[in-house]
C-alpha cells in the first residue's frame, strides 16, 4: 500500500553564513546578497518522505512550495532527490504573508492536490524561526499534527509511528493518518542527488520561469514530466482578504539590530565552589537554563 | 557545507578542454541515446552541463561527507570477523552517498545502467574523491572493474554484472599471490574446468583490495603445468555463489580504511572471462592500465589535499611575528607544490583524454568497420594513450608524495604529531608509487617511448602551440630542455648497452615527463592566466632537473655501473 505524501518546503535565503551587507538599512533581510537555499530542516522532512517512499513502495511524493517562480528550484531539488512532483504556489497576492496567511495559502493548495497520508515539513524557517507554518497547516485542516520529529518508525495501518526530539529527551508517538509532521534538525540528512534524476530534470520548470525561452518551453511541451505545477490564490480558490499583506495579523513594530560583543576572557579556577558560582551566574543572566 | 568540485577551478579549467568535444561525439555517438532515456543528453553543450552537474554532486558528497569522515575511517578502520570484512562506520556512509547519488558504473552504457561519461569526467571525480579520502577512492574506484567486463566478456556476462555494478555492488581484482606480485606470471591459484564445462577456483590470494567485494575479477591458472603467463585465464567470482572467505586482512600505514585481504578460495565456482590463456597477456594489461590511471587521479586528488592543508596552516601560523607563509624558504615551497600539483593534473587529464578517445574508438569498431581515417586516430590515440599512463601514473605518484613531505614540513614540529591530516596524507600517500606497479615498473613501461620517440614527437607536436609574448621566453628554455632531452636520448641509445640504458631509464623517463608537463602547462596558461605562476614556478624547477640528469649520463662512464653491483652487457 503506497503512501501519499505531500512535503512542504521553502526557499530561504542562506542566513547561517551572513556578511556585512546581509541586513538593509532598514533592518530587513537583505535577500539579494544572500543566496537562495532549501530551507535545512525542509531538507530533513524530504529525507523522511523518501525514506517511507523506500518502505512503501508506491508511495508518491509531492513537494509543495510557495514563493516566486524561482522558488520552482525546490521541486527540482526534490526531484533530483527521489521526489515525484511538485507545485509551486505562486501569486503576488500572496507576498508579505505572515504565518497565519502562508498557512491558509498552503492550506488552500493542499485540499486542492487531494487526500494526502502524510503532510510533512521541516520544524521551522531559518529566515523566520517562527515554527508555526506546520502546526497550522493541521489546524486549518483538522488534522492530527506530531512536532519536533526525528524519525518516522512506520506509517501503516492506518497510523504512524514518531520518534520525536523533546527537551528532556525522547518519546515515540503514534497518531491516526492522515497527519502533519514537522522534522527536526537532528533527524537523519537529507540523501545526496542523484546523478540520473539531475541529469532527467534539470530543464524541469514552472510555466513562467520559460516565458521567452523557446527552447524550454518545446522541451516542457515534449516531455511533460518536466512540467511542474504552478498555481495561483485564484486555482487554489483562496479568499484573497486572508491572503498576503491583508491575510496578515502580524505587524512588525520595531527590527533592531543585535551585535554580540566579545567580552573579557576569565579564568575559572577548577574548584566545585567557583565552577557552581559561575553556573549560578550564567542561570541568572539566562545563558543557560 | 564544502564542495569540493566548485572550491576548485582548475577541474573546471580541464574539464573544458577543447578535445572534449570531440571525446563526448564519439562518446555519445552523435546523442543517439537522447530518444531512448531521459537522461541522455542532445548535445555537445548539454552532455558537458551533465559532467558539471554530476560532478557537483560528487564534490558535495566528498567536501560534505567522504572529507568529514576520513579521519574517523583512518583510525577504526574495517574489521574481519568469521571470513568476512566490515567496513568502518564512515566507508558504510561514503558507500551509501555514492550509491544513493548513483555514482557507481559512470563510465558504463545506459543500456545496461550507467551513466555512459567518457573517461575524463570519470577521472575528475576519482580525484575530487580522493581529495577527501584517499583510501575511499580505492573501494569507490574499483567500479573500474567493470570496464573490463565491458571490454572482454560475453553479452550474456555483461548483461548479468554491469547493472549490479552501477545499482552499487563493489568489485575486486584478485591478482596478486604471496609469491607473485609484481612477476604476475607466478600466479598459482587454480582453475580447474569440471565436467559440466563450469569452472572452480583453488587457493590462496594476497593483498587483495577490497577482496570481499560483491563481483572479483580473478586472474588464475587454468592450464595445469603450465609456468608462465600464458596459462593464465581471467574469471569472475560472485560472492552470491560463496566458496571465498577472507583470512586476514593486513594492518597498514596508510589508506587504512580501505580492507586489504587474503583470500582462501575452496572450490569457489567461477566463470571463465573472454578466451583462455588471455587473462594476463590481454586482459590484466587492460585492467592495469585503467588502474593506473585511477592512481595518477589518486596521486593528484593527495596533492591538492597536501598543499591545502600547508597552505591553510601556512596563512594561520604566525612566528617571529608573522604568518610563516611570509617567510620566502617556506613560500618557495608552496609554489613548488602549487607546481608539481598543477603539472601532475594537467598530466592527468591529457592521459585521460587520450585514454577517452581511442577506447571510444574501440568501442565504435564493435558495432561497426572503422574508416581508414579513424583507424590512423586510433592507432595514434592509442600510442599516445599508452606513452602517457606509466608516465602519468608515475610522475604524478611521485610528486604527491614529495609535495606530502614538504606539507608535513610546513606544519613543523606539529607535523610530526597525530594531530593533523598531514601526518595521513603522508601516510596515504605512501602507497601510490607502489601498487599497480612501483615508479621502477613505470619506467619499465615507458622508457619504451624514450627509445621509440612517442616522447619526442608529442613534445614537437605541442611545441606548435603558438603562445603569447609573455610567455615567449618559457617556451625558449622548454625547447632548450628538449634538445637536452633529444641528445641524453641519443647518447643512451647510441651506446647500444641494453645495461646502461637500463641504468639511465628512469632519468630518460623523468626529462620526458618534465618537458611534457612544462608544455602542458604552458598549453593551459594560453587559455587561463590563472596557471602562469604555476607553468614559471614548474619550468624553472623541471629545466635545473633536467639539467642534473643531462649532466648526470653526459659525464657518467658506462663502466661505473660495476660500482652499482650492475653488469655491463654489450
Amino acid at each position: 500500500m503506497g503512501l501519499n505524501i505531500i512535503v512542504l518546503a521553502k526557499q530561504v535565503p542562506d542566513t547561517r553564513n551572513v556578511g556585512k551587507d546581509a541586513m538593509k538599512a532598514d533592518g530587513t533581510v537583505n535577500r539579494a546578497a544572500l543566496p537562495a537555499i532549501f530551507n535545512p530542516e525542509d531538507l530533513n522532512a524530504l529525507e523522511q518522505a523518501l525514506k517511507l517512499k523506500d518502505m512503501y513502495p508506491g508511495s508518491k511524493v509531492t513537494v509543495l512550495t510557495m514563493g516566486p517562480a524561482r522558488a520552482a528550484e525546490i521541486v527540482r531539488e526534490g526531484l533530483y532527490r527521489g521526489a515525484d512532483g511538485g507545485v509551486v504556489l505562486s501569486d503576488r497576492a500572496f507576498a508579505g504573508s505572515d504565518t497565519l496567511a502562508t498557512s491558509y495559502a498552503l492550506s488552500a493548495a493542499l485540499r486542492k492536490l487531494g487526500k494526502a497520508d502524510i503532510i510533512i515539513g521541516g520544524r521551522q524557517a531559518i529566515d523566520g524561526d517562527t515554527a508555526q507554518v506546520g502546526p497550522q497547516v493541521a489546524e486549518k485542516l483538522g488534522l492530527p499534527q506530531v512536532t519536533y520529529a526525528e524519525d518516522i518508525i512506520s506509517a501503516d495501518g492506518g497510523k504512524v509511528t514518531v520518534k520525536r526530539r523533546i527537551e528532556s529527551g525522547v518519546e515515540t508517538v503514534t497518531a491516526p493518518l492522515p497527519a502533519v509532521i514537522t522534522v527536526n534538525s537532528s533527524a537523519e540528512p537529507c540523501r545526496p542527488r542523484n546523478a540520473k534524476a539531475v541529469m532527467k530534470y534539470k530543464n524541469a520548470n514552472v510555466p513562467s520561469e520559460v516565458v521567452g525561452d523557446e527552447k524550454k518551453k518545446e522541451l516542457l511541451e515534449k516531455k511533460p514530466y518536466l512540467q511542474i505545477g504552478e498555481w495561483n490564490a485564484q486555482d487554489v480558490e483562496a479568499d484573497l482578504a486572508q491572503c498576503g499583506l491583508a491575510g496578515s495579523p502580524t505587524k512588525v513594530k520595531q527590527i533592531e539590530n543585535i551585535v554580540f560583543v566579545a567580552k573579557e576572557a576569565r579564568n575559572i579556577e577548577a574548584e566545585d565552589a567557583a565552577l557552581e558560582e559561575f553556573i549560578k551566574e550564567l542561570i541568572a543572566n539566562h545563558t543557560i537554563g | 557545507m564544502a564542495n569540493f568540485y566548485t572550491d576548485n577551478p582548475a577541474l573546471k579549467h580541464h574539464l573544458e578542454h577543447p578535445m572534449m568535444e570531440k571525446i563526448v561525439e564519439l562518446k555519445e555517438r552523435n546523442f543517439a541515446d537522447a530518444e531512448k532515456y531521459d537522461y541522455a543528453p542532445q548535445d555537445f553543450a548539454d552532455a558537458m552541463d551533465n559532467y558539471d552537474r554530476v560532478l557537483d554532486i560528487v564534490g558535495e558528497i566528498c567536501g560534505d561527507i567522504v572529507a568529514e569522515n576520513a579521519e574517523d575511517v583512518d583510525h577504526n578502520g574495517p574489521k574481519v570477523e568469521n571470513g568476512r570484512v566490515t567496513y568502518a562506520e564512515g566507508t558504510q556512509k561514503n558507500l551509501d552517498a555514492c550509491r544513493k547519488a548513483g555514482l557507481m558504473g559512470m563510465g558504463m552504457p545506459r543500456r545496461l545502467g550507467g551513466l555512459n561519461f567518457p573517461i575524463t569526467p570519470y577521472i575528475m571525480a576519482a580525484d575530487i574523491v580522493s581529495r577527501a579520502d584517499a583510501g575511499f577512492e580505492n573501494l569507490w574506484g574499483l567500479q573500474d572493474c567493470a570496464e573490463t567486463v565491458y571490454e572482454f566478456a560475453s553479452d550474456e556476462q555483461k548483461e548479468k554484472y554491469i547493472p549490479r555494478v552501477c545499482a552499487g555492488e563493489t568489485m575486486s581484482m584478485d591478482l596478486t599471490e604471496p609469491d607473485a606480485g609484481s612477476d604476475l606470471q607466478s600466479v598459482m591459484l587454480k582453475a580447474t574446468e569440471k565436467e559440466d564445462g563450469t569452472w572452480v577456483l583453488n587457493g590462496v590470494k594476497r593483498f587483495i583490495t577490497n577482496g570481499d567485494s560483491d563481483i572479483h575479477l580473478v586472474l588464475a591458472r587454468s592450464e595445469a603445468g603450465s609456468k608462465d603467463g600464458r596459462g593464465l585465464s581471467m574469471f569472475i567470482y560472485d560472492k552470491r555463489n560463496g566458496g571465498v572467505t577472507v583470512r586476514r586482512i593486513e594492518n597498514k600505514m596508510g589508506i587504512k580504511g580501505s580492507p586489504t585481504c587474503e583470500l582462501v578460495y575452496k572450490d569457489a565456482p567461477a566463470e571463465l572471462v573472454g578466451s583462455r590463456r588471455m587473462g594476463l597477456i590481454k586482459y590484466v594489461m587492460a585492467l592495469m592500465n585503467g588502474a593506473r590511471l585511477g592512481i595518477a587521479a589518486q596521486s593528484v586528488g593527495l596533492s591538492e589535499n597536501a598543499y591545502r592543508e600547508a597552505l591553510a596552516y601556512a596563512k594561520d601560523r604566525k612566528q617571529f611575528g608573522k604568518a610563516i607563509i611570509e617567510f620566502p624558504a617556506v613560500a618557495e615551497m608552496l609554489a613548488i607544490m602549487k607546481a608539481k600539483l598543477d603539472a601532475s593534473r594537467t598530466l592527468l587529464y591529457a592521459c585521460s583524454r587520450y585514454v577517452d578517445i581511442y577506447k571510444a574508438y574501440d568501442d565504435i569498431a564493435k558495432e561497426r568497420k572503422l574508416t581508414p581515417e579513424e583507424r590512423q586516430e586510433q592507432k595514434y590515440y592509442s600510442k599516445l594513450a599508452d606513452a602517457y599512463t606509466p608516465l602519468a601514473k608515475g610522475m604524478t605518484s611521485e610528486f604527491c608524495n614529495q609535495n606530502a613531505y614538504d606539507c608535513i614540513q610546513i606544519h613543523g614540529g606539529s607535523g610530526f604529531m597525530k594531530d593533523y591530516a598531514c601526518e595521513r596524507i603522508y601516510r596515504d600517500a605512501r602507497i601510490t608509487s607502489i601498487y599497480e606497479g612501483t615508479t621502477q615498473l613505470q619506467t619499465v613501461a615507458a622508457i619504451r617511448h624514450v627509445s621509440t620517440g612517442t616522447y619526442l614527437d608529442s613534445i614537437r607536436e605541442m611545441d606548435k602551440t603558438e603562445v603569447v609574448a609573455e610567455d615567449q621566453g618559457v617556451k625558449n628554455t622548454l625547447q632548450f630542455m628538449t634538445q637536452q632531452y633529444a641528445a641524453a636520448v641519443e647518447l643512451v641509445e647510441g651506446a647500444g648497452n641494453t645495461a646502461f640504458r637500463d641504468f639511465m631509464a628512469r632519468r630518460l623517463v623523468e626529462m620526458a615527463g618534465h618537458i611534457i608537463m612544462g608544455y602542458l602547462l604552458l598549453q593551459d596558461t594560453q587559455r587561463n592566466g590563472e596557471f602562469r605562476d604555476s607553468l614559471n614556478v614548474y619550468v624553472n624547477y623541471g629545466q635545473a632537473e633536467v639539467a642534473r640528469h643531462a649532466d648526470f649520463i653526459t659525464n657518467f662512464k658506462p663502466g661505473d655501473m660495476a660500482y652499482y653491483g650492475i653488469k655491463a652487457e654489450n
